[in-house]
């Protein structure tokens, strides 16, 4: 019997997620020994029209990482989604936007202006941007077109399975393979990690009071953290509330609060808001004056709760982008 | 659950309210276009869905189309979404499977444009038919009310208010701060308008609650905590110490007698200061409980400092001529310590009274500079046959020509001291100018002084009111209309040496007077009593601005409080004279028997839970239920919602970081598909 087919695709991503799958060790052989993989540009060489080449849905699972922000990204995935039975958001990006998506915040003119003109580090005189046709010593090479917005997987396709993370942990990335070589799989659209918010698994779980009532907000380089007292207990915020487990709290267990990269309960709608309306309703001060004082320890709101999930979130992006286009 | 599984077949209903609905919206249309859309099986427009026939309808409709959601768009919910929900559970539905949208309030009564309000209507019907898909069956919970009732203060508000449940076969908990009941009336001679003597009304009441079996009297305590919620109460009874065993007592007095003070001493204020009393006393010798107590700030038996408790430090200097006095009763204890008791009520009744505007804050009238002005209180107490002067006006300053202390030859009674004025207190107190007209009749019926009142409105709207001001200027009381400017001792001819002189504009004359006078009544008003915040929170009550506590609403729940088994009467809701107060003490033992003989509340079942395998135990919410409903469980390291306390205000399930808090009737999918609904129609 032939080995299963398995893709492994990047997109708009830092490649931490491609070490992941690099970082299952030795259980990485255990997976090559029993899947054909067809695609894993980071590692292999494989050209797109092999892959084109293909069936329709010779490919068992793609885990695609990255979010979608050009129009190569776009057609890879619509051309992955064809040839999978499986399509797989790997990492926060795919799944929610990821850091990529904080670019939702400004206008695709302001990030080409600032990264081919205004950015300090630059010597660009003639002002020169990256154009999708252009003829040079006799050739005509082809870029991707630079989209309006940054996008999530299934905002693009449709997704079978979310591996959250940021990136996701080799424990869950190989408790996937093994659900989906052994035909365990949940229902379709699962996350695959626990339901249940980090605080669950965090060992400062039981120092956190009743009553928090925060009268500070502090950021981890403004104060030595108590490595073990719950971060919020300390004004320290931290998104483990409002994030689910199966990270095994990595970052609380190394001092650092949770950031928030697994992104929220499938109950959820908006992991900002949600961890937003508990954390202010929780402020001590109750007059304009102190609540604007506590909350001014919080410099960058959309930066600390949408950290990985403005793209995913209500809110999105900026109002007056379109969703799609080229801003043309 | 098998009725997601059956098909949907939702009833609409649209009432035009007589006009109120259907002048503003077209009826017709928007039931013609809720018949369009997926799930509805009917869809009706009617003239009165609250109506017998309109329930009927429903009733009818559910069972020849099998209807399974009904929907209907009329007033407001709170107006009769009872009506409704009643209908479709006698049409044999689960009546929760039921929602009402608001297209009066919200619609043609806020709208001047048919067409728009008609487009509104379809929207707003639209939402409910995607929320209504989502309801769920829900059971209405019963919970058990405590038979018993706690009553605090033991004014005459408390007293009836007990005294009525009493009757009934109710056990009451009675708890008075001041050594013995009465209140204010207690202090009384006689009562407006009647004049009939306040002690021969009151005291056999009075008696008649000390020694009532259902009745257990706590004076001289406080409550200091109060747990639980409507029909289960626990509560925490502070009660002082008196330094004598109340049981033990028998109201002789012997050891007043023959305390090692001769002459009683020290300020009394029962008297209002008036009078003196010695460091065993009782407060009034009708008082009741017939106990008497120690004050340990004068007492020679006490020392000056306090153990760290806050208990005085017993020592040993005194004689003790009042325990040899006792004798074989043995019912004075100095080591007696304040006691804290718990009990559980079903109900509580709030009576806790008022207290009198403080003269001082109106330095114009000269109370404490003058000796000779006096507050109605004090003259309460002049006036009254065992009053400090056995019912004799003397004044506190002057000698007749014989050297008798001086009885004043005329008075000047002021209104609205501390009423009706922006600087003090806006509100009329009601009963003042009552009052004052009352101390008007009675300092002349003991003086024959010629009497002045200065009033601003004379307001006498009670039965038989009229009648007595009527009476009062057939007496020859001199009314003056207008506000007092000041009271003076400044002299401007000799008829007004040596006298008070009360000057004001008198606005029907249109003259300034200035009228001598050697004694002056303020007529202070009523304000909330000085805890009245911590009382409020204690009960977890509400007030108005003024601080008066607040009824939930002032016509149709003028005793209940928005706190469910918590009931007021009396002035601590705001001035009332002695007829309404009592009417009002009636009215909430009515309301308390109401829950207790009913034995059990319904709780409307839109409370929150939380979903236990999905709580992670992060603590968010439970500091922030206003109605301390959630707690922590230690050994799950989860929260959980009690839910006999939760009021499905949904604070919780907004703020749980994780979305593992659900509440009844405004789930997700209930609000989603509601919003998306409306956003929808187009
Ligand atoms: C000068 C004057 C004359 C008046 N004359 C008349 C009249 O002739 N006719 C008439 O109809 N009305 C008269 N009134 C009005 C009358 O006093 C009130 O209507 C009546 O006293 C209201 O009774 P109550 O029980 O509500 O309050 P109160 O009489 O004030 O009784 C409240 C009781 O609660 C107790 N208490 C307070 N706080 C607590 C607490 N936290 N815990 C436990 N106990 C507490 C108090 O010690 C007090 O015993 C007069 C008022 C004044 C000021
Ligand atoms: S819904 Fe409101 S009352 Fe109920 S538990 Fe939550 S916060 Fe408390
Ligand atoms: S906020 Fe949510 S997760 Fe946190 S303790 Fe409450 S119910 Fe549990």
């Amino acid at each position: 019997m032939p080995k299963p087919k398995v893709a492994f695709y990047w997109c708009a991503s830092c490649g931490g997620c491609e070490e992941t799958v690099v970082d299952l060790a030795e259980d990485i052989l255990g997976v090559v020994e029993k899947v054909d993989i067809v695609l894993w540009p980071v590692a292999m060489d494989f050209k797109y029209k092999d892959v084109a080449a293909m069936p329709d849905k010779s490919i068992v699972a793609t885990l695609l990482n990255g979010a979608i922000r050009t129009s190569e990204q776009e057609e890879l995935a619509v051309l992955l989604r064809r040839k999978s039975q499986y399509l797989i958001a790997y990492g926060a990006c795919a799944q929610l936007g990821g850091i990529p998506a904080l670019a939702n915040q400004f206008s695709r003119e302001q990030i080409l202006k600032f990264n081919y003109e205004d950015c300090p580090a630059l010597v660009n005189e003639k002002k020169t941007r990256p154009q999708i046709h252009f003829e040079e010593a006799g050739r005509a090479p082809h870029l991707p077109e630079f989209r309006n917005v940054v996008r999530t997987l299934d905002q693009v396709v449709d997704v079978d399975f979310y591996i959250p993370g940021c990136p996701p942990t080799p424990k869950l990335t190989k408790a996937a393979f093994d659900a989906l070589l052994g035909g365990k799989l949940p229902p379709k659209g699962s996350v695959l990690a626990p339901d249940i918010a980090l605080c669950d698994e965090c060992e400062r779980k039981a120092t956190k009071p009743t009553n928090v009532a925060f009268t500070e907000f502090k950021r981890p380089h403004q104060a030595l953290a108590d490595p073990t007292k719950c971060f919020l207990a300390q004004g320290m915020v931290c998104m483990g509330p409002a994030t689910r487990s199966g990270c095994g709290a990595a970052c609380t267990s190394g001092n650092m609060p949770c950031t928030g990269c697994f992104g929220p309960t499938s109950r959820v709608r908006d992991q900002g808001a949600k961890i937003l309306s508990s954390l202010c309703a929780n402020v001590e001060a109750k007059d304009e004056e102190g609540i604007r004082k506590t909350l001014a320890g919080i410099p960058d709101p959309v930066g600390t709760f949408y950290r990985y999930g403005l793209a995913k979130s209500i809110l999105r992006r900026k109002v007056d982008l379109a969703m799609t286009g080229n801003g043309h | 659950m098998s009725a997601k599984k059956e098909e949907l077949r939702i009833g609409f209903y649209v009432c035009h309210c007589g006009h109120n609905i259907a002048a503003m919206v077209d009826c017709a249309v928007v039931a013609r276009y809720v018949e369009t859309l997926p799930g509805v099986a009917l869809s009706r427009d009617y003239k009165y869905m609250c109506s017998d026939p309109g329930q009927e309808l429903i009733q009818q409709d559910i069972r020849e189309h099998r209807l399974n959601r009904v929907v209907v768009a009329s007033c407001s919910p709170l107006l009769h979404e009872h009506t409704f929900r009643g209908a479709v559970e006698a049409g044999g539905l689960n009546p929760f499977y039921f929602h009402m949208v608001n297209i009066r309030e919200h619609d043609s009564w806020v709208h001047t444009d048919r067409g728009e309000a008609t487009e509104k209507a379809k929207a707003l019907a639209r939402a409910a038919i995607q929320r209504v898909a989502h309801h769920k069956a829900l059971e209405i919970k019963k919970v058990e009310i405590h038979p018993d009732v706690l009553v605090v203060g033991g004014g005459i508000a408390g007293i009836h208010a007990a005294m009525t449940l009493a009757n009934a076969g109710k056990k009451v908990y009675l708890v008075e701060r001041e050594p013995s009941i009465g209140g204010h009336m207690a202090k009384f001679d006689k009562t407006f308008p009647t004049l009939d003597c306040a002690a021969c009304i009151l005291t056999p009441k009075m008696s008649e609650v000390g020694s009532h079996p259902n009745i257990t009297l706590w004076t001289y305590s406080e409550v200091t905590k109060v747990d639980g919620f409507v029909g289960n109460y626990t509560v925490q009874v502070k009660r002082k110490a008196r330094y004598v065993n109340e049981d033990l007592c028998t109201g002789c007095q012997d050891c007043i007698s023959h305390c090692v003070f001769k002459e009683p001493k020290f300020a009394d204020d029962f008297n209002e200061g008036l009078g003196k009393r010695k460091p065993i006393f009782i407060p009034f010798p009708q008082a009741t409980p017939q106990a008497v107590l120690i004050d340990p700030e004068v007492c020679l038996n006490f020392k000056r400092n306090k153990n760290p408790d806050g208990s005085p430090v017993v020592g040993d200097k005194c004689k003790k001529t009042c325990v040899e006095a006792c004798g074989e009763k043995h019912a004075i204890d100095f080591t007696q310590k304040d006691t804290l008791q718990e009990v559980k009520v079903g109900s509580i009744i709030v009576c806790t009274g008022f207290k009198t505007y403080d003269a001082g804050r109106s330095p114009a009238y000269g109370y404490g500079n003058y000796k000779n002005v006096y507050t109605a209180l004090e003259v309460e107490r002049l006036v009254n046959a065992s009053g400090p002067t056995g019912g004799e006006v003397i004044l506190r300053e002057g000698k007749n020509a014989d050297g008798s202390p001086k009885t004043p030859k005329s008075i000047g009674i002021i209104h609205c001291v501390g009423s009706r004025d922006k600087k003090t207190n806006l509100w009329c107190s009601r009963v003042c100018c009552m009052y004052s007209m009352k101390l008007a009749h009675l300092l002349r019926e003991h003086t024959g002084a010629e009497m002045y009142n200065f009033y601003i409105d004379m307001r006498t709207p009670g039965k038989g009111y009229e009648e007595f001001y009527n009476k009062l200027l057939e007496e020859g009381t001199h009314f003056i209309r207008g506000r007092v400017g000041e009271v003076t001792d400044w002299a401007m001819t000799p008829e007004e040496e040596g006298r008070l002189v009360i000057r004001v504009e008198d606005t029907l004359a249109g003259v300034v007077r200035r009228i001598p006078v050697d004694m002056v009544v303020l007529a202070t008003g009523l304000e909330p009593q000085a805890d009245a915040g911590e009382v409020r929170r204690l009960f977890n009550m509400s007030c108005g601005g003024d601080g008066w506590f607040l009824e939930r609403h002032p016509k149709l729940a003028p005793v209940s409080t928005f706190t469910d088994g918590v009931f007021l009467a009396g002035c601590c809701q705001g001035p009332k004279d002695i007829p309404d107060t009592v009417a009002q003490a009636g009215a909430a033992a009515a309301e308390a028997l109401v829950l207790i003989d009913k034995g059990y509340i319904e709780q409307e079942p839109n409370t929150a839970h939380i979903l236990e395998d999905e709580c992670s135990g992060c603590k968010s919410c439970i500091p922030l239920c206003p109605y301390t409903a959630i707690l922590f469980d230690e050994g799950r390291k989860k929260a959980y919602i009690n839910e006999a306390l939760c009021k499905g205000c949904g604070t919780c399930v907004g703020s749980c970081p994780s979305a593992s808090i659900v509440q009844n009737l405004f789930d997700d999918q209930e609000i989603f598909s509601e919003i998306e609904g409306v956003l929808a129609y187009d």
